[in-house]
């Protein structure tokens, strides 16, 4: 079993499957055939985790063929604890997106399928690729089946939401691009496991760090470059909604961790400061954009770039925390509560903020509109979506037993460590997000029936039930029992650790720089 | 005297002039049978450019002419993408009811007149080529000769290119005046012996000889021309005039700049330094302000040419070959981006403008596919090759030392994304104004289905042309 290229196999399957799709067209047969390659593509993610040796840090499942030797590009892959959550996230929520768009999509079903299929097979490749050039081609290639996603089956401002998506991520990556070049004049390679070894001077670093921080900050997205988010979501149909939400973004995160931290860690000491300042903003005074949104899908997206805030914030805390380390002993164990408390975020999130895209796709789908004014007692017609849509609900205001309670709890838990202060900041959310989801939630699914619309409402149907009912239960399952999850990431955390908090100068090597 | 050494340029020039002959004699409903021979006269020139291909580096002809691995893979490279320029063409010819054999003789002369270019080891061999080239150009863009805005083009094309010819010329008899020397070695032994940036007379005369070369690139400040003549000429022309001779004025930087006065780099390193960052600067936002479709593209090849000049300024092996891989897939989507124009078109009608794509993913997917493989190419998006294209300059430029040129380099191409997204949002986003039938030859959507999915291809797997391109500099001591 372990034999097999299980990682290309998750990278290729579902882009050949998807140009399958496409030459099949829309015949009758397509969506099946889509469904297919996404129920195969996830099942064949499961050894990932069967397999998963927890005792070691090193990459696992590894593959390695040489590549482009002009540059020393290889076509390397492999997954630790850290990246593999993150595929099995994206094969899964694959799988509820191609369900979502069944009924849904009339208009040129077959492309649609298929650019979902292919995002996912470039998705799986970004987090599995060990070679920076080859995460660097995914990570840009990953932009052209959104921007069509978008473009095409979109809302009626969907061409500037889709350039705008398009060009802020393409102006942060091409900073990404110019850093890693020189990356490989100063290490002459590529693979992401030698530039976590080479030795920069601090000035060096710094640039890095900042075109890192421009690239990934803007994927993730980080206060304030995160404007194309909203638009973004409003205008993308709710599939490219969920994807946006639950895979691309985290893209954004998981790079941190791979990129920034460990290959520039004492640029990233210098700066925590700014990107703790950025992740604080984001949660607080996104928090109260959010309240204010008139659009459910633009709420939902204020609260998703307020979530991903602690992803950040749990991240760089542990600089924060090992400027402690002398005066308290249990700043490790709290870095690594910290990082362990930003990736349970992210999965969580993947899980939350798409369920909750859903259901607003399962109310637009019926109404068609976003106004939160359009509607008003939506309970009294569809008992069993709001039921759901409250567990969704409670989960994004992180309430205890729910997946988003974990990783914010352990993040403010960790940072409290650092400064109360952030930790403060930082639980402001308990507050200010209970209040824009509530208050979302009180006023379209709780009160009187509206209008004639709302009266008309009709249930969930089997279809858009067990979709919901499915993320439901892996939400309830990540908040009541996140250990298989956390055991998992244990030991490439502590890895990473050992990277990102050993400087990397020149003059603190005994060979000094090559 | 050792004519082998020319075989593959003396064979196409006998031929051009049998074709001439049979022309003459055939009716006007058989005008296949010219365009047929000017094919297999493509093929059969590259094949003997193939077999001279020897690893080796060798004069002849009194020492003007150069036969090496280099000249051999622009050669190939020449004579295939104008076949298939050739065979884009006939759709449009005979769509626009301009099917006459002087297309494809002037196309063929104009290769000859190239392929001197690339194998040329004397300076005025270089200035006979490139005329030979530019005269054929100016009667091709001329070459819908009712049509007023074609005329005007190739008037202003001509009386540009005479400047330009003229200041390369002025620059070749100054280079004369201190040297003595025309052949391109001893030229180099000269260079080498002078102090360059101390030489006033001999930086004078690389202005003007660099003046030359970059209007022929179409390069900032001497890219006047190449919005205008794009526009007039008829997209046939436009095509084969922003594909393949690219590759001849490359031809001609290696030979002249590289070869002959490498050691004079710091000199017209700067110049080509300001006229490539101007390039992408001025190209990638007027493509911006651009409607016409064929506009655009002429302003995407300014910003284009500006890469490949920045690749070239470095002066190293690694800067050159990536110019030449640039080049070589470049002019590889230029043809197929202006195929698609082509494809448009058909009797009476000449697709030109943006609105000429809306709603191309609904007439026919697989064409709107292909345009966007070319235009994401263009923009250097991976996995196309275009990325690899951009790349391979951006390293051998950071390399080189310039790191904010490369800083430079790689904002503009965001900003000259937003153009190319512009066309593909026309063709997947927009609805359809009109749904005539897109017709093509069998040839045609072959050659072109080729041509996009080699884009992506190439773009997976650059590894093959890549290492053509760096050995080919490396055998011809570059």
């Amino acid at each position: 079993m372990l034999d097999l290229p299980i990682l290309s196999f998750l990278i290729w399957l579902p882009i050949v499957g998807g140009m399958g799709v496409l030459i099949v067209g829309d015949r009758s047969g397509a969506k099946q055939f889509a469904l297919g390659i996404a129920l195969l593509t996830f099942l064949l993610s499961l050894p990932l985790y069967t397999g998963f040796d927890l005792t070691t840090p090193d990459m696992q499942f590894v593959e390695f063929i040489p590549w482009v030797e002009a540059f020393k590009i290889n076509y390397h892959l492999g997954v630790d604890g850290i990246s593999m959550p993150l595929i099995l996230l994206n094969t899964f929520m694959t799988v509820i997106v191609v369900i979502a768009g069944w009924e849904v999509i009339t208009y040129r079903v077959s492309q649609y399928m298929a650019a979902f299929l292919i995002m996912a097979g470039i998705v799986n490749g970004v987090f599995a690729a060990l070679d920076a050039m080859l995460f660097y081609i995914l990570f840009e290639a990953m932009l052209i089946p959104l921007f069509l996603i978008i473009g095409i089956w979109g809302g009626a401002n969907r061409v500037y939401a889709t350039i705008k998506f398009f060009l802020y991520t393409f102006f942060g990556s091409v900073f990404l691009l110019i850093s890693l070049i020189y990356l490989y004049q100063l290490g002459g390679s590529f693979a992401v496991a030698d530039l976590h070894k080479l030795p920069i001077e601090l000035t060096p670093q710094i640039l890095i760090f900042l075109s890192f921080l421009l690239a990934f900050g803007v994927k993730v997205p980080m206060w304030p470059v995160h404007t194309w988010l909203p638009d973004a979501h409003v205008e993308a149909p709710t599939g490219g909604s969920v994807i946006l939400a639950a895979i691309t973004l985290k893209v954004g995160g998981y790079a941190f961790l791979r990129f920034a931290m460990p290959i520039v860690p004492d640029a990233a000491a210098q700066l925590d400061w700014l990107v703790i300042f950025m992740s604080l903003t984001a949660v607080v005074y996104i928090g109260f954009v959010a309240l204010v949104q008139q659009d459910m899908k633009k709420l939902v997206a204020y609260s998703s770039i307020a979530h991903m805030g602690f992803v950040t914030l749990g991240f760089f805390v542990i600089y924060a925390l090992a400027a402690k380390t002398a005066a308290n002993p249990l700043a490790m164990s709290s870095s690594v509560l910290a990082i362990q408390g930003g990736m349970v975020q992210m999965v969580s999130h993947g899980f939350i903020s798409g369920a909750m895209f859903l259901c607003i796709g399962v109310l637009y789908d019926r109404m068609h509109t976003r106004d939160i004014n359009a509607y008003g007692g939506v309970a009294n017609q569809m008992p069993v979506f709001a039921a759901l849509y409250v567990l969704f609900a409670m989960a994004n205001t992180g309430l205890p037993g729910t997946s988003g309670f974990v990783g914010e709890f352990m993040v403010i838990l960790a940072s409290f460590g650092a400064n109360p202060l952030i930790a403060f900041a930082a639980a402001t959310t308990l507050i200010v997000g209970a209040a824009y989801t509530l208050w979302l939630v009180k006023r379209v699914l709780f009160g009187d029936v509206k209008n004639a619309e709302v009266a008309a409402l009709k249930d969930i149907g089997r279809r858009e039930f067990w979709m919901l009912a499915v993320l439901a239960v892996a939400v309830l399952l990540l908040g009541l029992w996140p250990k298989p999850l956390t055991d998992v990431m244990d030991v490439s955390i502590r890895h990473l650790l050992d990277q990102a908090l050993n400087s990397k100068l020149c003059s603190g090597l005994a060979g000094g720089c090559p | 005297m050792n004519f082998t050494i020319a075989m593959p340029e003396i064979f196409l020039l006998s031929t051009i002039c049998l074709i001439l002959l049979i022309d003459v004699m055939l009716r006007e409903d058989c005008r296949m049978i010219s365009y047929l021979l000017t094919q297999v006269a493509l093929l059969a020139t590259a094949l003997l450019a193939y077999g001279a291909m020897d690893g080796d580096k060798t004069t002849g002809l009194n020492g003007m002419y150069v036969r090496d691995d280099l000249a051999g893979v622009l050669k190939i490279s020449i004579l295939l993408l104008t076949f298939g320029v050739f065979v884009y063409a006939r759709k449009y010819l005979k769509d626009q009811n301009i099917w006459q054999s002087e297309f494809f003789l002037l196309g063929l002369f104009a290769v000859l007149g190239m392929l001197v270019m690339v194998s040329a080891n004397h300076l005025l061999v270089v200035y006979l080529g490139l005329e030979l080239l530019a005269l054929s150009m100016y009667a091709l863009v001329a070459f819908n000769r009712d049509d007023g805005r074609s005329s005007e083009a190739a008037m202003k094309y001509f009386v540009l290119g005479a400047v330009a010819s003229g200041l390369l010329l002025y620059g070749i008899s100054i280079l004369y005046g201190l040297s003595g020397k025309l052949e391109l070695p001893e030229v180099l032994a000269f260079v080498s012996a002078q102090n360059v940036l101390e030489n006033i007379p001999l930086l004078f005369a690389l202005v003007f000889i660099v003046a030359g070369i970059a209007f022929k690139f179409g390069a900032v400040p001497f890219h006047m021309w190449v919005p205008d003549v794009y526009q007039g000429a008829p997209t046939a022309v436009t095509m084969f005039l922003g594909s393949v001779p690219k590759l001849a004025a490359l031809a001609m930087l290696l030979r002249v700049l590289a070869e002959s006065m490498g050691t004079a780099q710091p000199g017209w390193g700067q110049l080509l330094l300001v006229f490539g960052l101007l390039s992408v600067l001025l190209g990638n936002f007027s493509a911006i302000a651009q409607f016409n479709l064929k506009r655009m593209l002429a302003y995407s090849t300014i910003a284009h040419m500006g890469f490949i000049l920045l690749g070239a300024l470095t002066g190293t092996t690694q800067g050159y070959s990536a110019a030449l891989f640039y080049t070589i897939t470049y002019a590889m989507m230029a043809a197929g981006g202006f195929a698609v124009l082509i494809l448009l078109g058909r009797a009476g009608f000449e697709a030109e403008t943006l609105d000429d794509l809306k709603g191309l993913n609904e007439r026919n997917p697989w064409y709107a596919f292909m345009m966007m493989v070319f235009l994401f190419s263009m923009a250097g998006i991976p996995p196309t090759v275009g990325f690899y294209a951009k790349l391979s300059i951006i390293q051998a430029v950071m390399q080189a030392g310039y790191l904010w040129p490369a800083v430079f380099m790689v904002v503009m191409s965001v900003i000259g994304a937003y153009y190319y997204l512009r066309a593909i949002k026309m063709m997947y986003f927009d609805k359809p104004e009109e749904n005539a039938p897109i017709k093509a030859d069998l040839d045609f959507t072959v050659l072109i289905s080729v041509n996009g999915v080699l884009m992506v291809l190439l773009g997976i797997f650059p590894s093959a042309l890549m290492s053509i391109c760096s050995a080919a500099m490396v055998a011809s001591h570059l």
